[in-house]
C-alpha cells in the first residue's frame, strides 16, 4: 500500500468511530461524564455542541451567515470609502483618492519627489506606464525576463488590482494583477493603483469576486494585502517594513462606480 | 537522558523562581490582550462566529478522506506534486531527496511548526544543506540554536538587549537598543538569503480542498518572498489543516488574525494554488506539497478528543494560561506549547511519557474559553489524566488510590482513619515545610490546611438531631 493509501484508510478507519481511547482501553475507572457514552453519540454531539442550527445551515447560507457575525460595514459608497480610508490610517497604508487620471499622474510626481525614487517598477504592456509619463527617473517593465536582484534594488514597485476591501483596509492582487508575485513584495515602497468600481464591502464580497472573476482557472498566486509590511517579533514593539515594503500607498481613481480599472483585460 | 516528566519539573521550577523572566512574558502579552479584546468587539457577534468556525472546522474533519483527496485533486490538476507522508522520517526523506534532486545550495523557510515537529532543519543541515529560517523571530532563535518559545511569537522570552548582543557575535552588526535597527539588520541578511536560494520550504494554515490552494497568513512577507523567489516551493502541512471551501477563509482569516496576534487581518493573507502558470511572469517552476500525518490519524480515532484537529494554531491558549505565563515555552520539551500542546503531544508523542503536561494545568478553562474553535482544551486535559491512569497507573496511583476506595467505602473505617488524623496533626506541625515532615512532598511548596474543629460528619448529625 502506497502512503497515500495507507493514511486514507487509516483516515476512514478513524471515522468509522469505536477506536476512541476509552473503548482501546476498556471502561476507565472514576466518572468523567462523557466516556460511557457511545462513540456514535459523542461524535455528533461534538458537531451538535458547536450549534446545531449554524452548523447546519453553515454550509448553505454562504456568504449571509458570515456576515451576521463580521465586523459591520456600511452599504453606501461614501461610508466604505470612509471605512476604508480610517482603516488605511490605523494601518500606515497612504490612502490616496484622486478625481481622474490626470491627478494621479500628479499625486505620482509628488510621491516620488517626496520619497526621492531613484527608479520605478511596473509590469510590462500595461495602463501604469501612461500614468508614469512625467516622471523623468529609471522605468523598469516587469517582464518574464525581469531578473529578481535588478526588480529588488528598485524604489517602488507600482501595481492594479483585484479589489480593495472596505472592511479591512485591504488591496487584494493576483500573480495577473499584480504585474506577478514580487513586483508587489520585493520594493521597499508598493503603490496600488486602484479605481472607485474595485472597491468592494467586506470579505465575503471579495471572494465572490475572486471566483466570479476566475474559477476554476484561479492565478496561482493571490495575496490580501493589509497595510505595509510589519512585525513586532523583537519585544512586541511595532516595526514597519520586516521583509515586505516599508511603505504601502493605495491610490484611488474617480468617485462611486467610477474610475479606469488598471490590469484588466 | 532524564524522563520528559523530570525535564519538565526541573524546567518549570527553575523557570517560576525567574521572576524577570516571567515579568518580560506578562509585559510581552499586555498589549496583546488589549489588542485582540478590542478587535473581537469589532466582530458583530464573535461567539457565534466561534461556533461558526467550529462547525466548519467539524465538517472538514467528519469528512476528511473527501477533502484531502479533493485537495489534491485541485492542486494536481494545475500542475503542483503532493506526497503523503505517514510520519516524520517519511516527510524528511521526501525533501531531502528533493533537495539533492534539484541541487539546492541554499535553502530559505518561513515560519512553519510542523517543520519543527519533524526536525527539518537539523536533517537538511546534517545532509549539508544551507537552511536560512526567515521569519525575524525564528532567524533569531535558530540563530541561538533553541526551538520556538511561542508557536506564534517565536523570540517572545528575549529582550532587545539579548537580541543585539546576538547579531553583534554572529551578524557583525553594530550594538543597538532600537528594535527598528534591529529588524533592518536581519532584513539585510535575509534579503542575501532570498535571493540566493533555490529551493524555498513554507508551511500553511489552511488547504482548501473546493480549489487546491494553501492559504499562509503572515506579517513580515517572509512567506511571499519565500514562495515567489526560488525556483521550487516546498509546502509542508499536516492533513487536519483542510477548510472545504474558498470562501470559508472570509471568517478564518480575521479569526485568525483576531485571537492570534490582536489584528482585524494581518498583514499578507496568500493563496498559493500551483507553480506559476503560462501566463503568469514569475513564480516557481514547481511546487511540492507535502501532507503530513504523523499521529494525527490517531487523535482522529479518538472520538473524545478530535475536536483538537480544528486547532489553528492561533496561540491563543498559550497568552491566556497561567502555566504557561510562569513556566514558559521551553520548559514543555514540546513542538507546540501552552494547552494545545499538553492535550495533543501525548497523541503525537505517547500518552505515558507526555502525560505529566496534563497534570501541569489548575484546570482553570482559560483556554477553552478564548479558543476561536471552541476546543474544549481543558476538559482533554482531564481526558488524558484518566487515560494515563486507566492505561497504566504509577505504582503509587495504583496502591493508593485502591487503599483510598477501601477506606471510602467504609463508613466506619473512614471516620476511624479522620480520627486518626486528627491526633497525627499537631506532631506534624512540629516538623511542618522542613524535609523531616512527612508530607514534605506537599508542603515544600504548599500549606498544608489545619483540620476543622468538626468535620462534616460531626456537624451532620448535630443538624440531625
Ligand atoms: S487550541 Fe484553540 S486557542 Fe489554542 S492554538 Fe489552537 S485554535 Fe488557538
Amino acid at each position: 500500500m502506497n502512503t497515500r493509501d495507507s493514511i486514507l484508510a487509516r483516515v476512514r478507519e478513524a471515522l468509522r468511530g469505536s477506536t476512541g481511547h476509552s473503548a482501546r482501553h476498556g471502561e476507565p475507572q472514576g466518572d468523567l461524564s462523557s466516556h460511557s457514552i457511545p462513540e456514535e453519540e459523542l461524535l455528533r454531539r461534538s458537531v451538535a455542541e458547536a450549534d446545531t442550527a449554524e452548523s447546519e445551515v453553515h454550509a448553505t447560507d454562504g456568504s449571509i451567515g458570515v456576515r451576521r457575525v463580521l465586523p459591520k460595514v456600511p452599504d453606501d459608497f461614501a461610508g466604505q470609502v470612509a471605512l476604508f480610508a480610517e482603516r488605511c490610517d490605523s494601518l500606515k497604508t497612504e490612502f490616496l483618492p484622486c478625481a481622474d487620471d490626470a491627478a494621479v499622474s500628479a499625486q505620482l510626481k509628488l510621491l516620488s519627489d517626496r520619497e526621492g525614487w531613484e527608479s520605478v517598477a511596473f509590469p510590462a504592456s500595461s495602463e501604469i506606464g501612461a500614468l508614469l509619463a512625467n516622471l523623468s527617473i529609471a522605468k523598469l517593465e516587469v517582464s518574464r525576463s525581469t531578473v529578481k536582484t535588478d526588480l529588488e534594488k528598485v524604489s517602488a514597485g507600482i501595481t492594479g488590482c483585484d479589489a480593495l476591501i472596505a472592511q479591512t483596509g485591504s488591496v487584494l492582487l493576483t500573480a495577473i494583477s499584480g504585474g506577478g508575485r514580487a513586483l508587489s513584495v520585493l520594493p521597499g515602497h508598493h503603490v496600488v493603483i486602484a479605481s472607485a468600481s474595485q472597491l468592494v464591502s467586506d470579505l465575503p464580497a471579495a471572494f465572490e469576486l475572486l471566483e466570479r472573476k476566475y474559477a476554476p482557472n484561479f492565478p496561482s498566486f493571490m495575496t490580501f494585502i493589509t497595510g505595509p509590511s510589519r512585525t513586532g517579533d523583537i519585544e512586541r514593539v511595532l516595526v514597519l517594513g520586516a521583509h515586505g515594503p516599508r511603505k504601502l500607498t493605495v491610490v484611488l481613481i474617480g468617485g462611486e462606480g467610477g474610475g479606469k480599472v488598471i490590469g484588466e483585460k | 537522558m532524564p524522563s520528559a516528566a523530570s525535564q519538565f519539573n526541573t524546567d518549570a521550577t527553575r523557570m517560576v523562581a525567574d521572576l524577570g523572566h516571567r515579568q518580560m512574558v506578562q509585559l510581552s502579552l499586555s498589549g496583546y490582550q488589549k489588542a485582540r479584546t478590542g478587535n473581537a468587539n469589532r466582530f458583530q457577534d464573535w461567539e457565534s462566529a466561534r461556533s461558526r468556525a467550529a462547525a466548519i472546522k467539524d465538517e472538514a474533519i467528519l469528512h476528511l478522506d473527501r477533502y484531502l483527496e479533493q485537495f489534491e485533486e485541485k492542486l494536481v490538476a494545475r500542475g503542483a506534486k503532493v506526497f503523503w507522508a505517514n510520519d516524520a522520517v517519511e516527510a524528511r526523506a521526501y525533501i531531502l531527496d528533493l533537495a539533492r534532486a534539484k541541487q539546492a545550495r541554499a535553502i530559505v523557510k518561513s515560519k512553519t511548526m510542523v517543520s519543527e515537529e519533524i526536525h527539518l532543519n537539523e536533517a537538511l543541515e546534517k545532509a549539508g544543506f544551507q537552511v536560512v529560517e526567515s521569519d525575524l523571530g525564528e532567524f533569531i532563535v535558530q540563530l541561538r540554536h533553541e526551538p520556538p518559545y511561542h508557536i506564534v511569537f517565536p523570540a517572545m522570552h528575549l529582550t532587545r538587549g539579548q537580541i543585539s548582543d546576538l547579531f553583534q557575535q554572529k551578524l557583525g552588526a553594530a550594538p543597538t537598543s532600537d528594535p527598528e535597527a534591529l529588524t533592518m539588520t536581519a532584513r539585510k541578511a535575509l534579503r542575501q538569503a532570498y535571493l540566493a536560494a533555490d529551493m524555498g520550504i513554507t508551511g500553511a494554515n489552511f488547504a482548501v480542498a473546493e480549489t487546491g490552494m494553501i492559504s499562509i497568513t503572515e506579517n513580515e512577507g517572509n512567506a511571499r518572498l519565500t514562495s515567489a523567489l526560488p525556483k521550487t516551493h516546498v509546502v509542508l502541512l499536516g492533513i487536519e489543516k483542510i477548510l472545504p471551501r474558498l470562501a470559508d477563509l472570509s471568517l478564518f482569516l480575521p479569526m485568525l488574525a483576531t485571537a492570534g496576534t490582536g489584528q482585524q487581518l494581518t498583514c499578507y493573507n496568500s493563496l498559493v494554488g500551483g507553480p506559476r502558470s503560462l501566463e503568469e511572469i514569475d513564480g516557481p517552476e514547481e511546487m511540492h506539497v507535502v501532507l503530513l500525518d504523523n499521529g494525527r490519524t490517531r487523535l482522529l480515532a479518538d472520538a473524545e478528543q478530535r475536536d483538537s484537529l480544528r486547532c489553528i494554531r492561533c496561540g491563543a491558549c498559550l497568552n491566556v494560561c497561567p502555566i504557561f505565563r510562569n513556566v514558559g515555552g521551553h520548559a514543555y520539551g514540546t513542538t507546540y506549547q501552552g494547552p494545545i500542546g499538553s492535550v495533543i503531544t501525548p497523541h503525537l508523542r505517547g500518552l505515558q511519557s507526555w502525560q505529566h503536561l496534563s497534570q501541569a494545568s489548575s484546570l482553570c478553562g482559560a483556554c477553552t474559553e478564548t479558543c476561536p474553535v471552541k476546543i474544549d482544551l481543558h476538559h482533554h486535559l482531564l481526558q488524558n489524566r484518566r487515560n494515563g491512569v486507566a492505561e497504566k497507573g504509577s505504582p503509587f496511583q495504583q496502591i493508593g488510590f485502591k487503599a483510598f476506595a477501601f477506606v471510602v467505602n467504609r463508613p466506619r473505617l473512614f471516620g476511624f482513619a479522620v480520627q486518626a488524623m486528627k491526633c497525627f496533626a499537631p506532631l506534624q506541625r512540629l516538623f511542618d515545610a522542613t524535609p523531616a515532615d512527612p508530607v514534605w512532598p506537599w508542603t515544600k511548596s504548599r500549606v498544608l490546611p489545619s483540620f476543622a474543629r468538626k468535620s462534616f460528619r460531626d456537624l451532620w448529625k448535630q443538624r440531625t438531631t
